[in-house]
Formats: C-alpha cells, structure tokens, sequence
C-alpha cells in the first residue's frame, strides 16, 4: 500500500485508488427483456469510487449444475452515489450470468473493484458521439451521465439486433442526448448507415470524439471514420479474464503503439483503449 | 504473541505465505499490504522477448482452471530495470522466479539476477526444454541435477528448484535438486491437461494442451509434498490449490515449510493476508507458539506407512 500511485509504478497506470472485495447487498436484479437483466446493488463507500469506463470481477453464485470458479469481469453501467449504488446491465449467457440472475433482492454479492482504466474526457470536447452495440452500450452509460454533468453534448447511437432488445434510450435521454436506435431487423445496423450517421454528426459538428464498446465491426468503422475526418476517440475492449488486477497475464490484447504491436493486459492497462491504437479482432 | 516465521535454508520468512509464481504482479498493491507477505515471488523472467501463447489462455474447469500463458516476458532488461527496483520498497524478501529454454540458458540467467534485492532465485524447471524435445526440465532427475547444479555453482543466491508433477517420481527429481544444492524444492506447479468445446470442436485453450491448478489438483500436491518430505531433507515449500489457513496448516503437517498461494488468489485477492491472519489463529486456537512445530506433524494411523511408501526409495 505504501507509494501508491508513485510515478515509479510499473507500466502505463495512472495514479490508482484502493481496489477491495466489496460485499453489496442485492436491491434489484429484474428482467429488461428476454435476454438482459438489471442489477442494482447497495455498496460500500470504495465500490462507489468507481469511474466511467471502469469495471468490477463478480463472484458469480453456483446455481444447480453451473459452479462457476472464476470470477466475471462486468463494466459499470449507472453510478449513484447519493443512493450508495451500483448497477449493472448484463446478458445471461454462461454459468456465470446464469448463477447471477439468480440472486434476489436481500443477498449479498461479493464485486472486486473498481479495476481498470475508464474513459477520459477532454476539456475541449463539447459534443461526443457514443456508439453501443448490445450490452455495450450499457459501459458507455456512465460516461454518457460524466458528459451530461459536464455540460458536454452527446449523441447515442444504440444497435441491436431488434428493437425489443435496444435499452437504455431512456437512460441515454435523460443525459440530454440525441438517441439514435439502430437494429439488424429494421436493416438500419449496416456499416454503410451507421457511417452515414456519423458522417452527418461530423457535418453538424458534433462529434469533438467518438467512444465505442461491443462490437468487432463499429469500431472498425469508428476508427476509420475517426482517421478519416481527424476525430480522437476511445474504445472499451473485452477479454476473457482469471484475476483483473494485471497479475495472470489472460486478458492480453494487441494493441498498437507507435509503429510496434504490443500485448496489453485489458483488465490493467484497459479496458479503455485509444480508438486509434484497437486492432480489430 | 504466534511466531509465524519459517526458514527456507538461509533465509529467514517472517511467515510461510508467498504467491506462487506467475499470479502475483504489482497491482496487488492496489489490494492488500504487500509487506505483510512472507516472501515475493516473480513472474518468472526470461532471457529474451516472449510475446507469450495465443489466446484463449484459460478455461474454467470443476474447481479450478486451465492456463497457457506461454511465459510473456520483456526479458531480463527489464527485469532488472523495472521489476526489481519497483519490489525493493517492500520489506519482504524478493525470489526472482526465472525460466529458459536451454541449461546454458539457466545459467547466465542466475547470474544476471544476482543483484541487490534479489534474495533467493526460483528455477522455474517445469517449462519446456529445448534441448529435450520440449520435455519439461524437472521431468528428469539428470536433467534436474545437470541445471540445479550449474545454477548453483554459478552464485551465492539460494536456488529453490520448482518441480513439475507431471513426472512419474516427483520425490526422486526432488533427491536430484537436493544433491544439485539446491536450498529448496517447491512442490509442485499445474498438471497438464486439456479441455475441448463439444459445439466447436475447439481447444479451449489456444495452445491446446494448459496447466491446471486450483482446488482440483489439491489433494494430488499435498500427496507430492508428502512424498518429498520423507524423500529429502531441504525445506519445501508447497504450491497446488492452496488457498486458506486450513490449506496452508494441511501442507505443513504433510512436510511444507512453507507454501505458495497462486489460483486463489485471482478469486479472492485478499487470499494470502487472510491466511496469514488464519495461521496465527490457528496456532492460538492449538496453542502453538511456533508455526514451524507443525511441520511434518501429520499424526500418522497405523496403516499410513504401508500405504504411502515413496515411489522409488
């Protein structure tokens, strides 16, 4: 604990708070639709720390035949500090997810965290673009409320495979923001439509920086957009993660740094990443 | 007051909880307090670059977890550079863990981690020799003696020799690394083992074939670290599915002087520092006054020794 955010820590870190096993007692944990739920947890005060773009390792619940033995890494979705909660929106999908869904109101969840590095914005930045795709959109929630409360414009494009399974409009709306609704159903999800949107967002300018998170093939068009018309940007990646404190070495991705492709761990030098330096995968 | 201390040949631990190799990096300092610990234990360094093994480089399995890592290293500048420096803040005693693809290899790597703030050396042995067709260096006791030997000729830091289970007589390597000088036998790393999605017919792991550890593989190392105790006369310091006090206290009655906390620790951060708190317990609990009376305590039935002879003694 000594020389805590020393400028001799090792690699690319800011200066970090403390990282702890919190133990939240469950308040919601309801369906959003057939594939996604919601969960909202009272937490202890360094839960509450937790940044836009950061996440949290859940120890996931054994249900029936799912044990699950690893930890599973989930980003922020709303930080309310007034209420001392978090929430999280997250898809069941694995054993893990599954023992999750199971937890009702009244239990205690063990969350590590917050860990990683969330997204930055830059003073000079007065309207940002967001773009999510499935529960993606729900890590670019909090920095969506970080622009709002800063003043900064926003612009939400949300996709997903059809519109009962888009979420959060609501949310994105009550930051102030203009929300587009994208599906795959509706045939308005395509690359070309999506860059159409952004270009028009350039055009009207509106688009000091773009962020992104969920999807191989948006964020490759945000970057190329990005590069084309000089927008910066930032990406949330995704890994598959054992410890989420930099210590297993599992989460690796490339990612580009100067002319060089070096391997960074997701959970410690991410999950936030320059748009320009995310190699598709 | 509990002394917890333990020695490991000439060094002194204030208490027998270290990391296991390979899970302990500096962002545990943003956890727990990292003077608490008995000892650290590097990521093992290498002499060059190593990107490390494609991804995916786990796979969850029933009690525990498969991983192919592959050894990334920025190699031994940086080693030297960064890592050393950044642990020296710490009180605890620094075990620079390093690995190699060729004896020769092992050799220079010894030296060159001989500095200032390096206290003992872990020869990572169970990585793939090149010089064997790939074959884990701790898989034979020649070749075990051949590497312990020449690394400890070669300087005055301890060499704690870290065995692979995947052999057939561990507690024969373990005879091999006592008569090379080593100062201690860790016992033991993962058992190979690999795991297949049926949907995509696909390894699980990138590299197909992992290392399982967590609290699977327990009981097979605590029969390893037996075995060892009665075989050699060096400390060993245990590593396999540790994860608690209990764990802890289990392994030091089997023989272990002390013992490596490495998989649990990725689920519970704070793993290490409650074993230690629950070692002191315990000895209050029993009444203990040294945690180091325990070792090789096991009580044993009548029926143990006829059962549990070593393999090959």
């Amino acid at each position: 604990m000594s020389e805590r955010g020393s400028s001799t820590r090792l690699d690319r870190r800011p200066p970090v708070k403390p990282v702890a096993e919190n133990i939240c007692t469950v308040i919601v944990n309801d369906w959003v639709n057939g594939l996604y739920k919601h969960l909202v947890l009272d937490a202890p005060a360094i839960a509450l720390t937790v940044e836009p773009g950061q996440f949290f390792h859940l120890l996931c619940p054994a249900a029936g035949d799912d044990t699950p033995f690893l930890r599973r890494p989930m980003s922020i979705y709303r930080i309310d500090r007034a209420n001392q909660r978090v929430e999280f929106l997250y898809k069941v999908i694995g054993p893990g997810t599954r023992g999750i869904a199971t937890l009702e109101p009244g239990d205690r969840f063990d969350i590590l965290g917050p860990v990683g590095v969330g997204f930055t914005l830059d003073p000079s930045w007065r309207h940002i673009v967001v773009l999510g795709r499935g529960v993606g959109l729900a890590t670019l929630g909090p920095l969506a409320e970080l622009a709002h409360q800063n003043g900064v414009g926003l612009s939400a494009i949300l996709s997903a495979r059809s519109p009962d399974l888009v979420m959060s409009t609501d949310l994105f709306q009550s930051y102030g923001g203009e929300v587009i609704t994208v599906t795959d159903s509706e045939g308005t999800s395509t690359v070309d439509n999506v860059e159409a949107i952004l270009l028009r967002l350039i055009g009207e300018k509106r688009a000091d920086a773009f962020f992104t998170c969920g999807s191989n093939r948006l964020l490759m068009l945000m970057q190329r957009v990005g590069q084309e018309h000089g927008v910066p940007g930032q990406v949330a990646l995704e890994q598959q993660m054992a410890c989420a404190i930099g210590m297993c070495q599992c989460c690796v991705r490339p990612i580009r740094e100067g002319d060089e492709i070096v391997h960074l761990r997701v959970c410690f030098e991410g999950p936030v990443f320059d748009l320009k330096a995310a190699i598709s995968w | 007051m509990v002394d917890l201390s333990t020695r490991i040949g000439s060094l002194l631990l204030g208490n027998p909880i270290m990391p296991g190799s390979g899970t302990f990096a500096e962002g545990l300092d943003d956890v727990i307090d990292l003077n608490r610990l008995g000892a650290f234990v590097t990521k093992s360094a290498t002499p060059g670059y190593r990107s490390g093994n494609p991804i995916p480089r786990i796979a969850e399995t029933p009690s525990g977890m498969l991983n192919s890592i592959g050894l990334p290293s920025k190699g031994i500048d940086d080693f030297l550079s960064r890592i050393v420096p950044f642990y020296s803040r710490f009180s605890p005693p620094l075990i620079a863990s390093v690995s190699a693809d060729t004896i020769a290899e092992f050799e220079s790597m010894a030296v060159a981690v001989s500095v200032a703030g390096v206290a003992a050396i872990e020869a990572n042995i169970s990585c793939p020799n090149l010089e064997e067709d790939g074959r884990a260096f701790a898989m034979h006791p020649d070749v075990t003696e051949q590497v312990i030997g020449r690394m400890a000729a070669a300087t005055d830091r301890p060499i704690w020799a870290k065995l692979t289970p995947n052999t057939g007589d561990i507690a024969v390597v373990a005879r091999a690394a006592e008569a090379a000088g080593a100062e201690a036998v860790v016992v033991a790393n993962t058992i190979l083992g690999i795991a297949i999605d049926t949907e995509t017919r696909r390894p699980l792991l990138g590299s197909v074939t992992g290392g399982l550890s967590g609290p699977a593989i327990r009981p097979i190392i605590l029969r390893m670290v037996y075995q060892c105790a009665r075989s050699v006369s060096i400390p060993i310091i245990a590593s396999g599915g540790i994860g608690t006090a209990e764990h802890v206290v289990e392994f030091m009655l089997a023989g272990a002087t002390a013992a490596q906390i490495g998989t649990a620790s990725f689920i519970h951060p704070t793993a290490m520092i409650s074993a230690i708190d629950g070692l002191a317990a315990y000895c209050e609990r029993y009444e203990i006054a040294h945690i180091a009376d325990i070792i090789g305590a096991m009580e044993h039935t009548e029926a143990d020794p006829v059962l549990l002879t070593p393999i090959g003694s």
